[in-house]
């Protein structure tokens, strides 16, 4: 990394440090249109339902879940890409739920998006150069020397040659590209960035070069991270705090070691154990992990299941489930900071179970019926 | 679950008795640019009842090799040379109308994206029906009944009415599931499932691995499954074969191939995968460099330019000869076998945790 770059000075993680964006009761309701001859709105995709989340000066927040379930969304309605329906954002005290183009210019630098997909996210008729300083230019920023030198040092950051600031994307590998993307993402000296699956296009080698850099910039430029990405290992190794989403609801947020060795909401649970790992020996083959397989998809966000959103895939759900949705609070045994929205919460242990457990009804009925033939 | 784990070391009879066999098999396609060797010198058995787990990058080669197989690739375009035996028959010279006796009869696929697999046109139930009555010359009824028999066998709920929906009215995961029922319904001998699972999320990815498993129990597939992901491999595969711009570079079993990997690309692509329990406090440690462009592979070992441990073999070997694959279990690489093993004990074991 270059020694003379202009940006606040390096922190430790600080996951403790001061809040930088706070959003509470934060709703996105996409407006189903239908009917004949008069369109009208019949119904509404609620993305997301009232969501509450922290992200402090500094830290690392991941974001997980399946698809469908909000968290791109989300990523965006923080970015301001999408007007949100209800709810508020503020960052750094300022509410900028609904501020208008002039009140959000000074911010929108300071918040910055890396993008899920490196091919279309770059426009390919702009040269690298262009590409990572169109942000400046925009923002009527002059570095010290010139655009291009800060461009040059950027390349260098994201560990590509300087040499390539005249070069055009299809140029570029996938994850080059996404190096470039990145590059862009820092060329405001951002205090955030909303990364949306970041390495999820990426092979599986390349994957690991990015996640390291995104490290690399997050740890030495001490920038906070809202980490969006389905991958739960990847989400693991990058943040600090860490909240699953399922339809929409957060159900189940705290720090990295509450969420991944002490879960305690039966969807996490479940999505841990689903999670196929390879078993580096014969002790591990075993199988100290609990397995968990649930029926069917996710239900749709257009007529999500009342009360708790999860309970037409629970093994624990009850009557109380339907009518009353869970508060997301902090269970008794949990760690500061550890909420969970449920009513019957599991064990905080991902240990194999006496039984799995196994809704699926096909599965069932063929496990059952090799165990009845053995 | 049960699994069958081959005993450490049987021997593959080189040619006789294997299902399965493919024999030095080269596939190259014209392209503007020039001839892309997509798949060069592969080589591999596969017994009736196991499932072999293919693993590689993008553009390793590993969907051209099972495309061949089916000669779904099209001919104006493409140079195969090699074997490819299914039972004794020859496929690479097979006539069209021996190829089509053979899909969805004895050889069935299971695509990646099942939106794109299924035709938007017909309901899933006559798609499903279609290569039944077309192989077995059942009737519409009876194949309809059939139909319904294998969606409720793969789990979709009511298979009676869904069997009249259109592809567009099931969810991702149910369109999987109506793409399996589809491969089994000729009950095949040999399944392909190219990534069937990497369009899905993780926890209806897990319903479908062990449906796919215990279905093998019940139907007694042999099944190759492609995949890029190690952990669904560990999960799915009896063996495995590691390939790596368009050819093998390791082949074993599951645990010897996981757990005493041979090959520096096998513990790059270990080393470099995050894992729910591996140690939070040193970075990934990725591969350098990309993989290289088919059009021009390297000389000598084709991972050789990415390679960290080219310095310990003698000369330059890496750079002059390419390493061969031996039969069984083994691992495309100059390194000694002593080397190998040291390396992966000292070196890189300890990093995975």
């Amino acid at each position: 990394m270059t020694e003379d770059l202009v940006l606040p000075a390096p922190r430790d993680a600080a996951p403790e440090g001061e809040p930088l964006l706070e959003v509470s009761g934060l709703t996105k309701h996409f407006p189903v249109k239908g009917g004949f001859p008069i369109r009208r709105t019949i119904g509404a995709v609620q993305a997301v339902d009232g969501i509450d989340l922290t992200v402090h000066v500094g830290e690392s927040f991941g974001l997980v879940g399946e698809s469908g379930c909000g968290k791109s969304t989300t990523g965006r309605l923080i970015t301001r890409l999408l007007e949100p329906t209800a709810g508020k954002i503020s960052y750094r005290g300022q509410d900028i739920t609904h501020a208008g183009r002039k009140d959000l210019a000074p911010i929108r630098s300071e918040i910055q998006m890396i993008f899920q997909d490196p091919y279309s996210s770059l426009n390919p008729r702009q040269t690298v150069g262009k590409i990572i300083s169109g942000p400046m230019e925009i923002n009527d920023i002059n570095p010290e020397g010139g655009r291009e030198k800060r461009v040059r040092e950027l390349l260098e950051i994201v560990g590509l040659n300087p040499e390539h600031y005249n070069r055009f994307p299809h140029e570029f590998s996938g994850g080059q590209r996404q190096r470039i993307g990145v590059a862009r993402a820092l060329a405001l000296e951002p205090k955030l960035i909303v990364a949306d699956e970041p390495v999820s296009a990426l092979d599986v080698s390349i994957q690991a070069q990015v996640v390291n850099l995104l490290q690399e910039v997050q740890k030495e430029l001490g920038i906070a991270f809202l980490f969006i990405a389905h991958d739960l290992a990847v989400v693991r190794h990058f943040s600090h705090r860490v909240a699953v989403m399922y339809l929409g609801k957060i159900i189940e947020v705290g720090d990295r070691a509450s969420i991944y060795a002490r879960p305690r909401h039966p969807y996490t649970h479940a999505l841990l154990s689903a999670v196929p790992e390879v078993s580096l020996s014969e002790a591990e083959d075993a199988g100290p992990r609990e397995r968990i397989r649930l029926a069917g998809d996710v239900p749709s966000p257009i007529a999500p299941p009342s009360g708790c959103r999860f309970r037409t895939r629970c093994w624990k759900a009850q009557d109380v489930c339907a009518t009353e949705e869970p508060p997301l609070v902090q269970l008794s045994g949990n760690r500061e900071g550890h909420l969970t929205a449920c009513h019957f919460p599991e064990e905080p242990t991902i240990e194999a179970r006496d039984e799995d457990i196994v809704m699926d009804p096909a599965l069932a009925a063929l496990e059952e019926d090799a165990v009845d033939g053995d | 679950m049960t699994t069958v784990t081959k005993e450490a070391g049987a021997p593959v009879p080189a040619d006789a008795g294997a299902f399965l066999s493919v024999r030095d098999l080269h596939v190259s396609f014209k392209t503007e640019d020039g001839v892309v060797k997509a798949v060069d010198g592969l080589s591999f058995d596969l017994e009736r009842g196991r499932t072999l787990g293919i693993v590689g990058e993008s553009g390793s080669g590993k969907s051209v090799t099972n495309l061949t197989i089916l000669g779904l690739h099209n001919p104006m375009f493409t140079t195969i040379e090699g074997e490819i035996l299914l039972e004794g028959q020859e496929l690479t010279t097979a006539r069209e109308s021996e190829l089509e006796k053979l899909r969805g009869n004895k050889v069935a696929m299971i695509f990646q994206d099942p939106l794109t697999a299924l035709s938007p046109y017909y309901t899933v139930g006559r798609q499903i029906a279609e290569p039944f009555m077309k192989h077995t010359g059942a009737s519409k009824k009876a194949a309809w009944d059939r139909a319904v028999e294998m969606l409720g066998k793969v789990g979709i709920p009511n298979p009676k009415e869904r069997a009249g929906d259109y592809p567009h009215q099931f969810s991702g995961g149910m369109r999987q599931r109506a793409m399996i029922a589809m491969a089994l319904v000729c009950d095949p001998d040999l399944l392909i499932a190219d990534e069937p699972t990497t369009a899905l999320d993780v926890t209806v990815q897990a319903q479908i691995l062990d449906l796919l498993k215990d279905l093998q129990q019940e139907f007694g597939s042999a099944i190759i499954f492609i995949t890029h992901d190690l952990g669904v491999i560990a999960d799915m595969a009896d063996d495995i074969m590691v390939m790596y711009a368009g050819g093998a570079v390791e082949r074993g079993t599951t645990a010897e191939v996981l757990r005493s990997p041979q090959h520096p690309y096998t513990w790059g692509l270990l080393n470099s995968m995050p894992r729910l329990d591996s140690d939070l406090s040193a970075p990934l440690a990725p591969i350098p460099g990309t993989p290289p462009s088919l059009l021009n592979p390297p000389s000598g070992c084709r991972f050789h330019p990415r390679c960290t441990f080219q310095d310990r073999v003698d000369g330059n070997r890496c750079v002059t000869e390419r390493p061969l694959l031996a039969p069984d279990r083994a691992s495309a690489c100059h390194l000694t076998a002593e080397q190998k093993r040291t390396i992966f004990v000292e070196e890189i074991r300890p990093r995975l945790g």
